[in-house]
């Protein structure tokens, strides 16, 4: 059974991107627009990997990270966050949050699909 | 009517509690408990003011001029205002330079003169000896109507009784003013237990008279208005026309006015509590409100019981006595021994104070310095002199007390309470010219004062106390004629209308022409003969210029001495303990041990002749110090180099002060300009990481389907013409974005190049419609443009307004349903003299926390459907740059669901705004919006 990966971003032509690339890689794919509807589908069913924006309406990335870090069920669960925001410290900011990666936008796609293998022991 | 025994008794008794808290007082001060650093009791012990006269006599006065009694408690209570200029520097020169009383003061500002003290000395026993009598026969006579009321005329067989209680109450008052009175030779070290004593009593007093005052106001009458009633129906009363009536006229309640004003600061007794006895300047402040209040509240009553008095006895028993009369007419006993006690408490408070006043003027102004000119006393001599000054002070008090009493046994009796005490008014009121004058004018010399003192008293002399000897019949037939017809019949030279001026009463004429006298001969010689040798233009200038220098760096001596010189000197009056303590500290003040043999720096010498000041008078201390000290005293001119070197230090310092406020000011300013900078600085790099958030954002969707269209050769056609749409539209954006991050950083740095022409905003909207029709077109969206007004001119750039027009199209049909979108341009008339251009979409609406920043850059709505191009986040600020700049503003109203409506008013062109040559300038505006919403922070 194939791994699935939750894509969550505001911007729907980079979803658009993420999804086709991860499908492409052989993963299942869903998606989320913000932070609300990210944790929704995380209730649902848990993902093998959630590929994260930071800057969305409605909690941004890195508080639907803490939430997945402080609830005990999806603490295990790889987040990779994907941002605009390219300086230092917001990198740190993200991997204080709790992200095991953190990719910044605009990302070479290669780089994406060989993240996601890496963080699930592929 | 009271037994004399239980009269006896009482009085014994209040006089123990008095003897005990004196002494407990004292005691706790020993221990460093004082009870006088506190500025109640500094207030009440100068309630002191009010003695036995006010008990009895106030009464006695209101029945024969109504309100005239309240003039001797308004003179105090308008110099009480004036408390914290005068008193406060009388009280910092006194403390300064050890002086201990009026006469001391005197002598010590017009150049340490002996002949100045000794004289201001005798007029203030002249001023209190009958004062001293006064308070006597009150307590004598209302001892003998608490005995024999209702029978008040007494008969020549109660004459062994009466010189025995008034001689017992002396000898009383003896013991008491010797005890806490001489328990220190240094006359500035403060008599606790006396002050504290003196304010117990004035609390009595007080509760005694407000409870005859109820009593009568509220017991024997039903209040007041009952009391005022039944007085205004009385015929004996309405002759009188006690509340209307002016006796003496205005310049009799003037003089009185004056004259109470000064007896407040002049009175020895006065001068004691209130200068020698203060122990904190700020006490000050507290007493120039409350004891004002005192005065108020002690004279409540006086005319209910002058008109109580009047209704009940009339004639029949004399006025000053009706305190007392009043309770026992109604067999109020024990009300009436009360009243007794409050004024006994008068009298005694008043007398003790006095007589220690006197006394150590009598002792430091007359009696050492008489001394000092023997040989026996001169300087060579080793003997221990401070036994001497004590002892000479113990017997001056009981030589005062004796005289009072002396006066008090030959003609006290025969005048009123009243008038004896407004002759020793006008006699201390001798002192006001030259203390008040020598205060605030360097230019009053030594020979004026001497000279207005003189005039002053002998006036006095003439004027009212040789008249009051002759009315005591003293002087035989020359004290008839003197009353009748003037000195051996010179009728200008009467006594009491000295030439001619007859109109006053004796004593406003007394005050006038004394005064008149001593203000002349002391302005007059001082402007006249001006020269004054070193030591008073010295002292002159250290008295009027007190609060600018610093003590410590007043030096007058430059002649040599050594320590142990001084030391002995001291020693012979303070004691060898307490001098070599005293050298002792100064060496410790100047870093080292000194030792006897050394020279003594100025500074000590100097400080040793403050210290006899206190013991021996100021005179008396130079005259010492002058005689061991080899060599003179430094000039004027010296003196004021060394205290001129001072306040140039002082100004220095002062100058060093302003600078570095001035340096702090601009510290401070230097850094909220720092912080606003900072600010700034903050906004630009939210700014960066905006614009550089919004860039990165399409860039990687292109790179991302770039790549993937590269990776992905073999892809279907629909997909790959999906992408690449995706890819085109995201670059669109991209310089779209470019574009107006470029707008925004032109309109902010400045809009100098902007064209500034009318433009018909109403053909402009028409030319933007058209301009953008392929958007609309695209999306099939309706937009309908309506011009309401002809007159649609405004001011402004065509470009900018064109873009701001564009910018609110787009934005407009960015937030509508495609096919469904409806969308109006208005242009119409605004507020006032404004020209309107509204937009209106029937897009999802704003909610009102989006309607508050939609106009901040970047700010982007938040629920937007997802799939929509979003804005750059930068148009409606680009808006509202341009009409800000235009003078204008612009605003959105909208209802979540029903749309939305953008507006934007601009002046119309030619009203006022068509002198205008340039537009708003941003920098300045951006600059005035950051320190405004720096300085709320």
């Amino acid at each position: 059974m194939s791994r699935e990966i939750l894509i969550v971003d505001d911007e729907a032509n980079i979803v658009l991107s993420l999804q086709f690339l991860m499908r492409q890689s052989g993963y299942t794919v869903r998606t989320a627009e913000d932070g609300e509807q990210a944790l929704a589908a995380l209730r649902e069913h848990l993902p093998d990997l959630v590929l994260l924006d930071v800057m969305m309406p409605r909690r941004d990335g890195y508080e639907v990270c803490q939430q997945i870090r402080q609830t005990p069920e999806w603490s295990h669960l790889p987040v990779i966050m994907l941002t605009a925001k390219g300086r230092e410290v917001e990198r740190e900011k993200g991997l204080a949050m709790g992200a095991d990666d953190y990719i910044t936008k605009p990302f070479a796609t290669q780089e994406v699909v060989d993240v996601v293998r890496r963080h699930l022991g592929e | 009517m009271l037994a004399p025994w239980v009269v006896v008794l009482a009085s014994s008794l209040y006089v123990a509690l008095l003897f005990a808290i004196a002494y407990t007082a004292d005691k706790l001060g020993d221990r460093g408990h004082s009870l006088v650093n506190n500025p109640y009791v500094y207030t009440l012990s100068i309630a002191v003011y009010c003695t036995a006269w006010t008990f009895y006599g106030s009464v006695g006065l209101a029945t024969e001029s109504g309100l005239a009694f309240l003039t001797i408690y308004l003179g105090p209570t308008l110099m009480a205002l004036l408390w914290w200029v005068v008193l406060r520097k009388i009280v910092r020169i006194s403390k300064l330079y050890r002086l201990t009383s009026v006469a001391d003061f005197i002598a010590a500002r017009y150049g340490k003169s002996m002949q100045l003290g000794a004289l201001a000395a005798i007029i203030a026993l002249f001023g209190t000896t009958p004062y001293i009598a006064l308070q006597l026969q009150a307590v004598s006579s209302s001892f003998d109507v608490l005995l024999n009321f209702p029978q008040t005329q007494l008969d020549g067989s109660g004459w062994w009784l009466l010189e025995d209680k008034a001689l017992y109450v002396v000898v009383l008052l003896a013991l008491f003013t010797i005890l806490f009175g001489t328990r220190h030779i240094d006359a500035t070290e403060r008599l606790e237990g006396m002050v504290v004593a003196v304010a117990f009593e004035s609390i009595v007093k007080l509760v005694a008279f407000l409870a005859i005052g109820i009593f009568v106001t509220f017991i024997l009458f039903s209040g007041p208005f009952e009391l005022f009633r039944q007085a205004a129906a009385d015929p004996r009363i309405q002759e009188l026309e006690l509340l209307t009536s002016l006796p003496g006229g205005y310049g009799s309640w003037i003089a009185m006015l004056a004259l109470s004003a000064l007896a407040i600061l002049f009175l020895p007794r006065q001068w004691q509590v209130s200068v020698v006895e203060n122990v904190d300047e700020a006490h000050i402040r507290t007493a120039s409100w409350l004891f004002p209040l005192y005065l108020l509240v002690i004279n409540l009553f006086v005319l209910p019981i002058a008109l109580a008095g009047m209704i009940y006895f009339g004639d029949w028993v004399p006025a000053d006595t009706y305190v007392l009369a009043l309770p026992l007419a109604h067999d109020q006993n024990a009300l009436g021994l009360l009243v007794y006690i409050g004024g006994f408490s008068a009298a005694t408070g008043m007398a003790i104070v006095a007589t220690i006043a006197v006394a150590i003027m009598i002792s430091n102004d007359i009696v050492v310095p008489a001394l000092l000119r023997l040989r026996r006393f001169s300087s060579e001599q080793r003997g221990d002199l401070a036994r001497l000054v004590v002892t000479i002070r113990r017997v001056v008090i009981c030589a005062i007390l004796a005289l009072g009493y002396l006066y008090y046994l030959l003609i006290a009796d025969l005048f009123a309470l009243v008038s004896i005490g407004l002759i020793a008014f006008v006699a201390v009121a001798q002192f006001a010219p030259p203390v008040l004058l020598g205060l605030f004018w360097k230019g009053a010399c030594r020979r004026g004062a001497l000279a207005g003192l003189c005039g002053g008293f002998l006036i006095w002399l003439y004027t009212l106390l040789l008249p009051s000897l002759a009315e005591a019949g003293v002087l035989g037939h020359f004290g008839l004629v003197l009353l009748a017809d003037g000195p051996f019949g010179i009728e200008w030279l009467h006594p009491h209308a000295l030439f001619g001026l007859g109109d006053f009463d004796p004593i406003a004429h007394a005050f006038f022409w004394s005064m008149l006298v001593n203000l002349s001969l002391l302005i007059g010689l001082s402007l006249l003969r001006p020269q004054q040798t070193d030591i008073e233009r010295i002292q002159a200038a250290l008295f009027v210029d007190v609060f600018l220098r610093s003590e410590r760096d007043a030096r007058f001596w430059q002649g040599s001495a050594t320590v142990g010189d001084l030391q002995n000197l001291l020693a012979r009056f303070l004691g060898y303990e307490r001098a070599s303590a005293i050298v002792h500290e100064h060496g410790e003040y100047r870093g080292r041990r000194l030792s006897e043999t050394e020279q003594a720096h100025p500074e000590l010498v100097h400080h040793i002749e403050r210290l006899l000041a206190g013991s021996i008078g100021a005179a008396s201390a130079r005259v010492m110090v002058s005689s061991i000290v080899k060599g003179e005293a430094l000039s004027y001119e010296g003196v004021m180099e060394i205290l001129d070197a001072t306040s140039r230090a002082i100004e220095y310092s002062r100058r060093l002060e302003q600078k570095s406020w001035q340096l702090e000011k601009a510290t401070r300013e230097l850094r909220d300009a720092n912080e606003r900078l900072k600010e700034v600085d903050q906004l630009k790099d939210e700014f960066v990481s905006m614009v550089s958030h919004e860039l990165r954002t399409p860039l990687t969707s292109i790179r991302a389907f770039g790549e993937i269209l590269l990776n992905n050769p073999e892809m279907d056609t629909g997909q790959r013409r999906e992408f690449l749409e995706v890819v085109v539209r995201e670059s669109e954006r991209l310089t779209r974005l470019i574009n107006q991050v470029l707008d925004l950083s032109k309109i902010e740095s400045g809009s100098s190049e902007w064209q500034l022409e009318e433009v018909d905003l109403g053909r402009l909207a028409r030319e933007a419609a058209e301009a953008t029709q392929q958007l609309f077109t695209d999306r099939n969206t309706r937009l309908e443009v309506v011009i309401e007004s002809e007159q649609t001119a405004v001011k402004g750039d065509p470009d900018r307004l064109m873009q701001l027009v564009i910018n609110l199209l787009s934005n407009a049909s960015k937030f509508t349903e495609p096919d469904y979108g409806e969308i109006e341009l208005r242009v119409g008339d605004g507020h006032g003299d404004t020209v309107r251009l509204a937009v209106t979409d029937n897009g999802p609406g704003i909610s009102a926390e989006d309607q508050q920043r939609i106009f901040d850059k970047f700010h982007q709505v938040s629920d937007l459907q997802a799939g929509k191009p979003k804005g750059s986040g930068l148009g409606l600020a680009i808006c509202r740059l341009i009409t800000d700049a235009h003078w204008g503003r612009i605003w959105v109203e909208s209802e979540p669901g029903a749309g939305a409506t953008f507006s934007c008013e601009l002046p119309r062109a030619g009203g006022e705004h068509s002198t205008l040559t340039g537009f708003v300038d941003f920098a300045e505006r951006n600059a005035a919006r950051l320190s405004g919403s720096g300085a709320a922070r």
